[in-house]
């Protein structure tokens, strides 16, 4: 048996469980690498700094809950940037959707806990946020419908607009008339927040963020319309030709994450803060961007890279002031991780132009075709399709 | 109220147009090219941040505007190969690559200001400034418009040679059709990457270039994230202008003019919230989008990168 036979007789499955873990795992080793190196560089400790990440972000049971906290919204926003994504819909407005849901929510719950009981509260806010995020979204999503204008560009513009008009709606609609000195909404009191779970600082969020990319992931896989949106996405000639409505297509993708951007931003507040402040603006959305693409449009294997994210963003706070570094470190570790991701990319499909042969076997085997940012495969999908 | 509309106020107006409008303008003539030669630079704004970082550090070190400059434009030339080497040449995924820019622009320079600058958040000098003869005396224009930098009147100038370019000469065909038709550029026997490598790298310089003016002349200090989506406006403001200079000019400094309308309505203390009217010129633009979208224009070939024989 030759080498080539060999590996053919290994079977397909074992190389595309490989080939994921290391295009998933290689950017992020590489990033951090990198990162290392900068910091070394910058006469800073990468050891100490990076401890200091696991150490606050993950080892303390303070900065844990922290994180898991975090992990909450960002795991809604990556669910709505799967469904944006999957149908090749490049929804980027997701600060302006998100900052307009938390105004939203921490603007109108003061005004409303006192008249109701806090279950019901909390869904209208939730519920409030993603209507105003995917209101925001219809713009693009009807100037995409209706004269093929690039999202890309009027998402990035929506998003300007909605960052500012949220702060102008902090300042002249909700603004709190006991605090004088800086422009915030009132405050939603601790008790009428998500409850905590077990009597620790977790708060229900995560569990929502999870249900979420769970109920992303049904609708996007299993679901016909789901099916319909990710033929779209994967070739829009072919899904007309199928006789797919692609415009109506095109707006529910568009409605449904910036729906879910918004409820992000209005879960952070019920979950989290309580208030929105003159300025606040976390700007998570590009941020969550590379971890939905590391984890290849897949809302199951996002959840693993949000975890990883959320422990970097707690963790990162205490590490970067203690290195004497501005937060947005966080922003070079995390636009290293895109940069090598697509460098990987390139590699795997060098690799495998350079053993083609093997390529044509391999597809009667069974196996899929060469990998691109398009095709979605992903270490969880391996995971479940081999359990 | 009569005094305030004086004319030295309406000559800050203007003043502070052009040192919101000029930058965009840079940048957007820049993506003009690029765009028409069929690549879609998403990462414009982190190459106008990175502009800005490194044409405020060499002002600085070296105590010249002009160097400053220099460092700008090699700056984002530099950064330009990201996109020439990952998209032009190895056919990556042109947005990835683009918010990948992005976000590492925004990272780096934040980081390496605070390194090295913040401690002291130095201000440079007052940018030079050249007075036209004659005309800087017309009132109110005059001393807004023909009492500027020369990088001002050179970008205008500028503007006239690159429209001309791309519409009377070979090159200008050549990068038209490397947007439109890059199978027949090939054909007729002229790279299609090499022209469009070319295209971007002017975009990267032009982009810095904005990114120097910005900090050098407009404000004098560097800021994290300064360029605040100037790079996305001169993006958005080239695809409406589907490759028509005059329109990019006009979109410019109407952008400009918007935000210039923010500093005087607080100079007349007229107390609307600035959110409201930054808001101004992107609602501007959404509403321009709803309107003229009509007779799209965009080179058939955007963001896709070429490969000979590949269908």
């Amino acid at each position: 048996m030759t080498s080539d036979e060999a590996r053919l007789a290994s079977g397909w499955r074992r190389s595309s469980w490989t080939r994921n873990l290391l295009l998933a795992g290689g950017p992020v080793v590489g990033a951090v690498l990198a990162s290392m190196l900068l910091l070394w560089l910058l006469g800073r400790d990468p050891i100490e700094f990076y401890r200091n990440v696991v150490q606050s972000g993950l080892l303390s049971t303070f900065g844990l809950q922290e994180s898991i906290n975090r992990a909450g919204p960002l795991l809604v926003i990556s669910a709505g940037l799967v469904l944006a994504f999957k149908a090749n819909i490049w929804h980027l407005g997701i600060d302006g959707c998100f900052l307009l849901g938390a105004v939203l929510a921490a603007g109108v719950g003061p005004l409303l806990y006192q008249h109701m009981f806090n279950p019901l509260l909390l869904i209208i806010l939730g519920l409030l946020g993603a209507i105003a995020g995917a209101l925001w979204s219809a713009p693009p999503a009807y100037l995409k419908a209706k004269y093929q204008v690039n999202e890309i560009v009027t998402t990035l513009i929506m998003t300007s607009t909605g960052v500012l008009f949220a702060q102008f709606l902090v300042k002249a609609v909700f603004q709190d008339p006991v605090s004088k000195a800086a422009a915030q909404t009132r405050v939603l009191p601790m008790d009428e927040r998500l409850p905590r779970l077990f009597g620790t600082r977790i708060h229900l969020g995560v569990v929502i963020g999870l249900v979420v990319v769970l109920g992303a992931h049904y609708f996007i896989t299993r679901t016909p319309v789901g099916m319909r949106l990710q033929i779209m996405g994967a070739n829009i000639r072919a899904a007309r030709h199928f006789g797919f409505n692609t415009d109506r297509l095109g707006y529910l993708s568009f409605y449904l994450g910036g729906a879910l951007f918004g409820l992000a931003g209005a879960l952070s507040i019920i979950g989290d803060w309580g208030v929105v402040g003159e300025g606040w603006n976390p700007a998570w959305g590009f941020l969550v961007v590379p971890l939905v693409f590391l984890a290849r449009k897949n809302a199951l294997s996002s959840i693993i890279f949000v975890a990883a994210f959320s422990v970097l963003s707690i963790g990162g706070e205490l590490a970067t002031r203690r290195a004497g570094l501005p937060n947005d470190f966080q922003l070079v570790i995390l636009g290293l991780v895109l940069l090598f991701m697509t460098i990987s990319e390139w590699l795997y499909a060098a690799h495998e132009r350079n053993t083609a042969h093997l390529t044509k076997h391999r597809k009667q085997a069974g196996s899929e075709g060469e990998v691109g940012l398009g095709k979605d495969t992903s270490v969880t999908d391996t995971l479940v399709r081999d359990a | 109220m009569s005094d305030l509309i004086s004319a030295s106020f309406l000559t800050a107006v203007f003043v502070s147009m052009l040192s919101y409008g000029i930058p965009v303008l840079l940048a957007a003539i820049g993506q003009t090219i690029d765009q028409r030669a069929g690549v879609l630079d998403i990462g414009v704004e982190g190459t106008m941040l990175i502009g800005c970082y490194v044409g405020f550090a060499a002002a600085y070190e070296f105590d010249s505007i002009w160097i400053g400059f220099l460092a700008a434009a090699v700056a984002g030339a530099v950064v330009s190969l990201v996109v020439i080497v990952l998209h032009i040449r190895l056919r990556l995924d042109v947005v990835v690559i683009g918010i990948a820019t992005v976000i590492l622009a925004q990272g780096t320079t934040s980081v390496l200001f605070n390194v090295q600058y913040a401690s002291k958040y130095p201000r440079l000098g007052a940018p030079l400034r050249v007075a036209i003869p004659w005309l800087s005396e017309i009132p109110v224009i005059g001393p807004a418009v023909f009492n500027a930098h020369p990088v001002m009147y050179g970008t205008l100038i500028l503007a006239l040679v690159v429209a001309w370019m791309l519409k009377s000469t070979r090159f200008g065909l050549n990068l038209r059709a490397a947007g439109d038709s890059p199978e027949a550029l090939d054909r007729s026997g002229v790279s299609v990457l090499g022209t469009r490598a070319a295209a971007h790298g002017f975009a990267g310089a032009m982009a810095g270039l904005a990114g120097g003016y910005m900090v050098l002349v407009s404000a004098g200090v560097f800021v994290p994230l300064m360029v605040n989506g100037a790079g996305f406006v001169a993006l958005m403001v080239t695809m409406l202008a589907r490759g028509r200079m005059a329109l990019v000019g006009i979109g410019s400094l109407l952008f400009g003019g918007a935000l210039a309308l923010v500093t005087a309505l607080q100079l007349a203390g007229i107390n609307i919230p600035s959110d409201l009217i930054q808001l101004l010129p992107f609602a501007m633009l959404i509403l321009v989008l709803f309107t003229f979208s009509g007779r799209a224009g965009l080179p058939p070939y955007l963001a896709r990168p070429y490969e000979r024989g590949a269908r």
